[in-house]
């Protein structure tokens, strides 16, 4: 029975069956693969991009989409660096001001989009360019270097526990409250279902948005910080390209870019297959060109086997 | 990315003109002045071109070819009396030479060359004899034998491909070295940290490195950890400020340092020459060094 219980609960999970494909595939071509210290390290590598995909599951349950949020992340943890070190302020309060940074970049696209009208694939392009832009120009166009205090955590609890995984895993379970036991949360479905049809029942659908691209600010900066703290130095060219691994990653795990379906777990495991999916590459010493072949055709194979699961079943 | 760039161009641009008083109109398109390298590049361009009594106007093209083709087009019809081109892309950049040189403005290729059609000059580092010199470096360190990996820039970039050539001619020289693995992390120092982080699980008794720029070998030593030139030599490639810093601590062993002021420099001096009618060679190359704990303090100040 559990067994029965167990492969359908897979079937229901295309992106969990492709993930443990995935794995099982890697443990047989390479005998490094399947190590705690290998398998840690793919979950500190998957752990910007999740963290990131969370932020993004909640604009694309809303059936938006945002692309800010590389820069975004990168202009987060350069305000945190230069705050504390040429700005002198205690780290605690750099922390503060670096997340509240995210969540006004996503304020500003949020307004841009539920006020302005914009769509938000042009409201958050323009904030792709205007983050990067100001991390740039607060930088120099230098690394600047973090602060002890903060890069933390990029080590790890005891000998083993790698935080940037702890900081995914928090930010997971967040994520998913927020979606599934809040009201917002519950708005981003109805609103990524049919837009008119949450407004006349009463949803404010604006406020939602509001919140929705503030909290995709906000994760985006948590990112952000991970990554700093990881290198020890913020970098302006940091997370560049990561909006699309954070969007593959969120379709990856079940979601649909025209809104209402989307879940936290799903976004994990897409992340994690593509975190694998590197790691497995480097291991296997597989050619630089080819590399980019290859992920795409698993991008492609994971989302493609998932929606003709979805079409059968209906 | 796009719309500060932009404006930065714009007020680098602007504050070029101001300079000159009756000097030569030098007109310079920068791939990107995103990293510290092309702005050292600039910088040593324009301090020549003051210390020449040319005006030199600069212009970003933001990594992008089509509107590098643009910006020099755009140089002809200034009616600058050169131009200084540093090619997004070697290939690329062929229509827009020929354009230039249609209406007689001379181009000066710099850091990169243009395929197909003939520059007036061309001055570059060489990438390849930089290769070679970090495979020798490298092997020296490692003392001529035992496991190497290389950690590869952004696949089919000139760079890389320059880079990776030397290095390989010049490892062949070593039969007890064992390149074990070639992985590309895109010149990205979070990249290189991840790549050598799973690099060290198929290949743990690995004991040197070869990035083929100092963001990656910065990303392999994070990776490294304490074991970073102790029991591993990595050794980078470019000079960059961190990247020197790191060569002063211990925990990089070597990098190649290009002197991009002196590029900036010499594109200047061979475009002044060639405004005035003069000849000039078809190719300079700047020499790259090698830059270790030992010398790395006559870099810092350059």
């Amino acid at each position: 029975m559990p067994s029965k219980r167990s492969a359908a609960w897979l079937a229901e999970n295309g992106a969990v069956a492709a993930l443990v494909v995935l794995v099982v595939a890697l443990s047989l071509l390479s005998s490094d693969f399947l190590s705690l210290t290998n398998l840690l390290n793919v979950g500190v590598q998957a752990a910007v991009t999740a963290i990131l995909a969370f932020g993004s599951t909640f604009v694309i349950v809303t059936g938006g989409i945002d692309l800010s949020v590389g820069s975004v992340a990168a202009l987060s943890a350069i305000t945190l660096a230069w705050t504390a070190t040429e700005g002198g302020l205690p780290w605690p309060a750099a922390v503060v001001l670096s997340l509240a940074t995210g969540v006004a970049c996503g304020l500003v696209n949020a307004a841009l989009i539920a006020y302005g009208k914009l769509p938000p694939f042009i409201a958050t392009l323009a904030m792709l360019g205007i983050a990067r832009g100001l991390a740039l120009v607060i930088s120099q166009g230098s690394p600047i270097a973090m602060p002890e205090a903060v890069s933390h955590l990029g080590d790890t609890v005891g000998r083993f526990l790698p935080i940037p995984v702890l900081v995914m895993l928090v930010m997971g379970v967040v994520a998913a409250v927020i979606l599934n036991r809040t009201y917002p949360g519950r708005a981003m479905y109805a609103i990524g279902g049919n837009e008119e049809a949450a407004r006349l029942s009463g949803i404010k659908v604006s406020r939602i948005k509001l919140v929705t691209y503030a909290l995709s600010g906000a994760f985006a900066a948590v990112a952000g910080v991970v990554l700093a703290s990881r290198l020890a130095s913020a970098q302006p060219q940091a997370a560049a390209g990561y909006e699309l691994d954070a969007i593959a990653a969120v379709v990856i795990g079940g979601a649909s870019l025209s809104g209402g379906k989307g879940r936290a777990l799903g976004t994990l495991v897409g992340a994690l297959i593509l975190a694998v999916l590197r790691n497995g590459l480097n291991l296997l010493s597989v050619s630089a060109f080819w590399q980019q072949v290859v992920i795409g055709v698993v991008i492609a194979l994971a989302v493609l086997v998932d929606t003709l699961r979805r079409r059968g079943t209906n | 990315m796009r719309i500060p760039a932009i404006v930065m161009a714009l007020a680098l641009g602007l504050t070029a003109c101001g300079g000159g008083g009756d000097g030569l109109e030098i007109g310079m398109s920068v791939s990107t002045l995103n990293n510290p390298y092309f702005v050292q590049l600039r910088d040593g361009a324009q301090a020549q071109a003051d210390k020449l009594g040319a005006t030199l106007t600069v212009t970003d093209a933001q990594n992008d070819a089509s509107q590098q083709v643009n910006q020099v087009q755009n140089f002809t019809s200034q009616n600058m009396k050169a131009i200084i081109l540093n090619p997004v892309d070697s290939d690329a950049a062929a229509p827009a030479v020929t354009a230039a040189e249609r209406v007689d403005v001379p181009v000066i290729a710099v850091d990169r060359g243009v395929n197909g059609v003939e520059v007036a000059q061309t001055v570059a580092s060489d990438n390849v004899a930089g290769g070679k010199l970090a495979a020798q470096e490298l092997a020296r360190q490692m003392g001529e034998q035992g496991q190497a990996v290389v950690l590869q820039g952004t696949p089919g970039t000139s760079a890389s491909r320059d880079r990776g050539r030397g290095f390989e001619e010049g490892i062949k020289a070593f039969p007890n070295i064992q390149v074990v693995a070639r992985q590309p992390a895109d010149f990205d120092r979070a990249k290189g940290l991840d790549v050598m982080t799973n690099l060290l699980q198929s290949h743990p008794d690995v004991t040197g490195v070869f990035a083929e720029n100092d963001e990656m070998a910065l990303g392999a030593i994070r990776a490294l950890g304490s074991r970073a030139g102790k029991e591993v030599k990595v050794v980078g490639f470019d000079g960059t400020p961190h990247g020197l810093t790191a060569v002063k601590d211990g925990t990089l062993a070597a990098t190649i340092a290009q002197q991009p002021k002196l590029l900036g420099q010499r594109a200047v001096e061979a475009a002044v020459k060639v405004a005035r009618g003069e000849t000039v060679e078809k190719s300079v190359a700047v020499p790259v060094k090698v830059a270790t704990q030992q010398n790395v303090a006559e870099f810092e100040t350059s």
